[in-house]
């Protein structure tokens, strides 16, 4: 398959972009900020985009969604990285549904068509660490009647302060780092002895620390089999990364068309500091960085949807990538904007503070780059 | 009926299971396994000789080619299959040459019919190997400046001056060459692109020994050479876009060093030279770490290559970015090489031992130092970007 967008993937890309554009300006978030608002994304935005059909992306026809795919779901978020957007989108539409599509008919009958309506807000709760490590679970899935008890706590849940229900990643056997004897359960946010701390990151976004005490639930939210969540976990994850490898990328992308902006506008010793040759390169470097990283997502999310077996691979190789090329430009975009990138009142710093939080959500560079050697076995 | 994709694949697979030699599917583990044709070819090996017999054949080894010029007439989808295929089984390339990467491209492009018909044969049955003469002593990064004069005598020029860094010249056959046609307009305007061969009288070499102790490079002189004027390709006065359209070509081929080696991947290689710890994982873990980005930017380069090659057939490629290519492939191959002596440790360090195979590992880093520098170095390319590309004032 060609490393291209399709005619109707140039489309989506463009629409998602005027939308944004008019719709979501970086001084939205800006205003969520100052306002110390509750909810972190605006309820009126993510409305619109329930009309645009952004929810229902990934979710399959048959329960009302659109059934597209990885390389449409990363064009809008490319789009929110730009606009610097806050929404459920990446939680809920991208993550969990990725996860709910490995669920029982019931479970998925349950919770996909109000997710793809955007009526109904889910996310991953899997960290237990400040560092990603997807498969060090303690929180303790006991059986319990027809049911389980679910004992321990999560962090670095996104949007866990808004979300309805969490898909909760819990050890019901085996050792701790075990990928066997992991399982998924969906959790409602008012299920007994769930206790969810609001935690507003430095990006101005809210994630969540949850914890669960005694937390009775049905043997119908279980997700996957008994034990064998981890494949269901690999799928919402790999969903998740590619995602915020997109994200990162449009990010880079603005950060890079705005440094070059003021890199031809800006004058000192009476020339243009374009002009100069110390930065000439380094901008251009810059450049052949992120077009790295946009090469290695695309394939990434071509993977996916293909199903390929390479597919997780692939997938680091872009969350990698797209994580050091995104901190880079932020970087590069801070110092060469001088004095003017340090200020709040400039926009380029939002855009660093965005940057170090995707470069941490679901992995960073370095866990990435691990992954990938203990895959080619070394 | 057209032939699908998929049927194609399945062909080509079946037809380099029966025909690619085994020997031919080893790793290239030296210079001799590099077959680079020519009139005084000699090969490493029978294997190596029926490979190239028989890819010539078909016309895979330039199968994107017209087949009237020796290719086998493939699209773009289908050589990139058959290069899948290829690497998928570890063949290794039946012929290189700067015929295939640079003359050929540039003469289907700027090339008379006749020039198509007698060169572009020869080259892809690899019976005449080319020499490039482009840089200058004075003319190295400002290659306009070149100075090797070419004199109108009528039906033929008289060509008088020095090359530097000429690849392979003392091996070469024949060579395309810059040459200034015209010394009273500007710099560009003046060069034209000529071919002649290099037994012609007034022709000389001089290999220039490397810090690797190699000599891949020679000086070349040129003392009243004579060329016929139907060796001018382009118009005279036009050889610089031809110059141009080559280069690009160069810089991909050079950006591409690292892709087209069939070598295991870095971190296995370092693998077997450093050993495991007891968790599977490299026993050096700084060096393991360097070794894991690498293989990232690796990869991510690899599919840059590739998404270029898709945007170029759909016409949506951004011409400039061969620099970015260049750039990018030239550094990563260097620093592939530093980290393959890093694990290669005091092995890695011996010059003539047999077990070394005559200092191969030492020899190939300290030739990887001149990928930055030759085709024009990182910092040209970064000024081409920054210009054609980022449109910086100034640039």
């Amino acid at each position: 398959m060609a490393l291209l967008l399709t005619e109707e993937q140039t489309l989506l890309r463009d629409s998602a972009h005027s939308f944004l554009a008019a719709n979501a300006p970086v001084s939205a978030l800006r205003k969520l900020r100052d306002t110390h608002d509750d909810t972190g994304f605006s309820r009126p935005l993510w409305r619109d985009f329930a009309e645009m059909g952004f929810p229902a992306m990934l979710v399959p026809e048959a329960h009302g969604g659109l059934g597209l795919g990885h390389v449409e779901a990363g064009l809008v978020m490319q789009e929110i990285g730009r606009h610097l957007c806050a929404s459920p989108l990446w939680a809920s539409a991208i993550v969990a549904a990725s996860a709910l599509r490995h669920g029982s008919a019931a479970l998925q009958a349950a919770w996909l068509p109000a997710l793809a309506r955007g009526e109904r807000l889910l996310t991953l709760a899997v960290d237990e660490r400040s560092k990603h490590a997807p498969q060090h679970i303690t929180l303790r899935a006991t059986a319990h009647g027809d049911g389980w008890l679910l004992q321990g706590a999560k962090c670095f849940v996104v949007d866990g302060h808004a979300a309805d229900a969490l898909i909760v990643a819990a050890r019901s056997s085996g050792p701790v780092d075990d990928a066997d004897g992991i399982t998924l359960f969906v959790v409602a946010r008012d299920a007994p002895g769930v206790q969810i701390e609001r935690v507003a990151m430095l990006d101005a976004r809210p994630t969540a620390r949850i914890s669960f005490t005694h937390t009775a639930v049905a043997a119908d939210a279980l997700l996957g089999s008994v034990g064998g969540g981890a494949p269901v976990l690999q799928a919402a994850l790999d969903a998740g990364r590619a995602a915020a490898a997109a994200e990162l990328l449009g990010l880079a992308d603005e950060v890079f068309a705005r440094t070059v902006a003021y890199l031809k506008e800006r004058r000192q010793f009476g020339r243009l500091i374009g002009e100069f040759q110390g930065l000439q390169h380094r901008a251009a470097a810059l450049y052949v960085d992120i077009e790295l990283a946009r090469a290695a997502l695309l394939k990434a999310q071509q993977s996916l949807d293909a199903n390929d077996a390479g597919a997780s691979n692939a997938v680091s190789v872009a969350k990698a990538r797209a994580g050091t090329s995104a901190t880079l430009a932020v970087q590069e975009g801070v110092q060469m904007h001088g004095g003017m990138g340090m200020t709040d009142e400039f926009d380029i710093g939002l855009f660093m503070k965005r940057a170090r939080v995707l470069q941490e959500l679901f992995g960073d560079s370095a866990f990435h780059a691990d992954a990938l050697a203990r895959a080619r076995g070394y | 009926m057209a032939q699908t994709i998929a049927e194609f694949r399945a062909e080509a697979r079946a037809w380099l299971q029966a025909n690619c030699p085994p020997k031919m599917r080893q790793p290239m583990s030296s210079e001799d396994d590099v077959c680079w044709g020519g009139r005084h070819i000699v090969f490493s090996s029978d294997a190596q000789r029926q490979w190239l017999q028989r890819m010539a054949e078909r016309g895979w080894t330039v199968p994107a080619w017209p087949r009237e010029y020796g290719g086998a007439g493939l699209s773009g989808e289908e050589a990139k299959v058959l290069a899948q295929e290829m690497r998928a089984l570890g063949c290794r390339p039946p012929l290189q040459s700067f015929g295939i990467w640079m003359l050929g491209p540039a003469l289907l492009k700027f090339g008379s019919e006749a020039q198509k018909l007698e060169h572009l044969p020869k080259i892809a049955r690899g019976e005449i190997r080319w020499c490039q003469g482009y840089s200058e002593p004075n003319a190295g990064s400002d290659l306009a400046a070149l100075a090797t004069r070419a004199d109108d005598h009528g039906d033929h020029f008289i060509v008088n001056g020095q090359k530097i860094w000429t690849s392979y010249a003392d091996k070469a056959d024949w060579i395309f060459c810059l040459v200034r046609t015209d010394t009273a307009v500007k710099k560009h305007t003046g060069i034209s692109f000529v071919l002649f061969d290099m037994a012609t009288p007034g022709v000389s070499t001089k290999p220039i020994l490397l810090i690797s102790g190699k000599s891949p490079f020679c000086e070349t002189f040129f003392d009243n050479v004579r060329v016929e004027k139907h060796n001018l390709v382009g118009s005279a006065g036009g050889g610089w876009d031809v110059a141009k359209y080559l280069l690009t070509h160069e810089r991909e081929m050079i950006g591409s060093i690292g892709d087209r080696a069939v070598a295991k991947p870095l971190g296995q290689q370092a693998a077997a030279l450093v050993g495991l710890d007891a968790q599977g994982r490299l026993a050096d873990a700084l060096l393991r770490a360097k070794i894991a980005e690498f293989e990232v930017d690796e990869a991510a380069f690899r599919l840059t290559l590739e998404r270029f090659a898709d945007q170029a057939k759909a016409g949506q490629a951004e011409p400039a970015f061969s620099s970015a290519l260049k750039y990018y492939g030239a550094e990563l191959n260097k620093r592939r090489h530093e980290l393959l002596m890093a694990a290669g440790g005091s092995d890695a360090l011996e010059w003539d031992s047999e077990g070394s195979r005559h200092g191969f590992a030492a020899r190939t880093w300290l030739r990887t130092k001149g990928n930055s520098i030759e085709g024009g170095t990182s910092e040209v390319q970064l000024n081409v970007i920054a210009k054609r590309i980022l449109e910086l004032p100034g640039a």
